[in-house]
């Protein structure tokens, strides 16, 4: 059973068949020297392209079949229904399954606000929405292993359940643009109560939309990732962010924040660290300080709320990233 | 009739624009159409899913493309 189960592991999410095949085209169909750095770096980008495109896509489409049940009115109505941790709890899991652009989070900031939404429950999903979803943790699972993906899932709900509890303590409402306030609540009755037909093509207008949106920045991160696995030297990684060094995690947190990608163009760069001896927790804040950090979001907030509330929630988040780095640094031994 | 699509530029936008116009001109209804791109006005409607349809300055649909056979009764209703 076991042996079953890692067999489905290791040819459905890590695709062991693909790596193989594409070893094969590299080796036996264009001759080259699979021992060699070039061929170390085609192999990467081509398996890693192939599976993050393949993965996405079914993963999208599945996850959008989900989300087809979840508009925003419905999330909103789900929310008001709560009150204190349990909104938040229920916002941060909400906001696993809202679409992965954080474009998205302005209306949806408006929005709950406006309907009389506390900041607490907003920012909780907020936090959420970009840093988990769930493609991202199998693609996790894909790349690490499940032990990982899951102990990402939980810490990043944590992460989003006291960080919005945190900012609701504050009592930052009139840090908020007054015009949010004064933004009507549209009446449309939107339950996600459609035909399967609709959801369908829902999910397939998603994966086009999605793909469309990031393939760009997959290709980026894959040739990054394929950089770093067999150009730049071991050494220097590990001086600048290798498991002794005590800065690393900081520094892989504040080497995220001006990026922007998303979570899938960040895997790959990920990956690859973890594979030059990088510690898992410093790879997993890079990622988080990327994804749910971005200066475009920053600048997107902006405009609804005002500069102290968002320097509270960038500092929150960061501080959370970071100690999240080196706590999954610490027990990094138990998880690999 | 004004007509306002709100949306930050995706294809569906164009769909819905594309419907609405059709339904105006088969109702013979006299228009002007405008796209709404910036997000936080199209929060400012209230709406939070995309591409939304505003006739008349009312919001009449959100997240959904609509068909022209499922405008021209809207259409019908707020010219009234």
């Amino acid at each position: 059973m076991n042996e079953l189960l890692t067999w489905l592991n290791d040819q459905l999410l890590r695709m062991q068949w693909l790596s193989d095949l594409v070893t094969w085209v590299l080796a036996d169909g264009l001759g080259l020297d699979m021992t060699s750095r070039v061929a170390g770096s085609v192999h990467f980008f081509i398996y890693d392209v192939i599976k993050i495109f393949i993965l996405l896509s079914v993963l999208i489409f599945s996850i959008s079949y989900v989300q087809s049940y979840f508009p925003p009115e419905r999330t909103r109505r789900i929310l008001g229904q709560r009150q204190g941790l349990g909104a938040n709890t229920m916002a941060a899991l909400l906001g696993t399954l809202t679409p992965f652009c954080s474009c998205s989070s302005i209306p949806l900031f408006i929005g709950f606000t406006s309907a009389g939404l506390p900041l607490a429950v907003t920012f909780s999903f907020l936090i959420s929405s970009p840093l988990v979803d769930l493609a991202s943790v199998i693609l996790l699972a894909s790349i690490f292993n499940w032990t990982i993906a899951l102990s990402y899932v939980a810490v990043g709900l944590v992460l989003a359940v006291l960080g919005g509890t945190l900012i609701g303590y504050l009592k930052l409402e009139n840090q908020v643009e007054t015009f949010v306030f004064q933004s009507p609540v549209s009446n449309q009755d939107n339950d996600g109560q459609i035909s399967r037909g609709e959801r369908l093509t829902y999910a397939r207008d998603q994966v086009w939309d999605i793909v469309h949106r990031v393939w760009l920045y997959v290709l980026i991160g894959v040739g990054i990732g394929a950089a770093i696995h067999n150009w730049i030297p071991e050494s220097f990684i590990a001086a600048t962010l290798g498991q002794d060094r005590w800065w690393s995690v900081f520094v892989a947190t504040l080497a995220g924040i001006p990026m922007y990608a998303d979570i899938f163009g960040t895997l790959p760069i990920a990956e690859a660290l973890v594979l030059k001896g990088v510690g898992i927790g410093t790879a997993l804040a890079f990622m988080m300080s990327v994804t749910a950090l971005s200066l475009p979001s920053m600048i997107m907030l902006k405009r609804v709320v005002k500069l102290p509330l968002l320097v509270i929630f960038a500092g929150i988040v960061t501080v959370g990233i970071v100690v999240i780095g080196y706590v999954f640094n610490s027990v990094s031994h138990l998880l690999i | 009739m004004q007509i306002k699509i709100l949306g930050t530029g995706c294809k569906k936008c164009v769909a819905l624009a594309d419907n609405a116009k059709a339904a105006a001109q088969t109702a013979g209804i006299d228009f002007e159409i405008e796209k709404v791109t910036d997000i936080v006005t199209i929060a400012g409607y209230g709406v939070m899913s995309t591409p939304g349809l505003v006739l008349n300055d009312k919001v009449v649909s959100a997240g959904r493309v609509l068909s022209v056979q499922e405008i021209a009764p809207l259409m019908a209703q707020a010219e009234s």
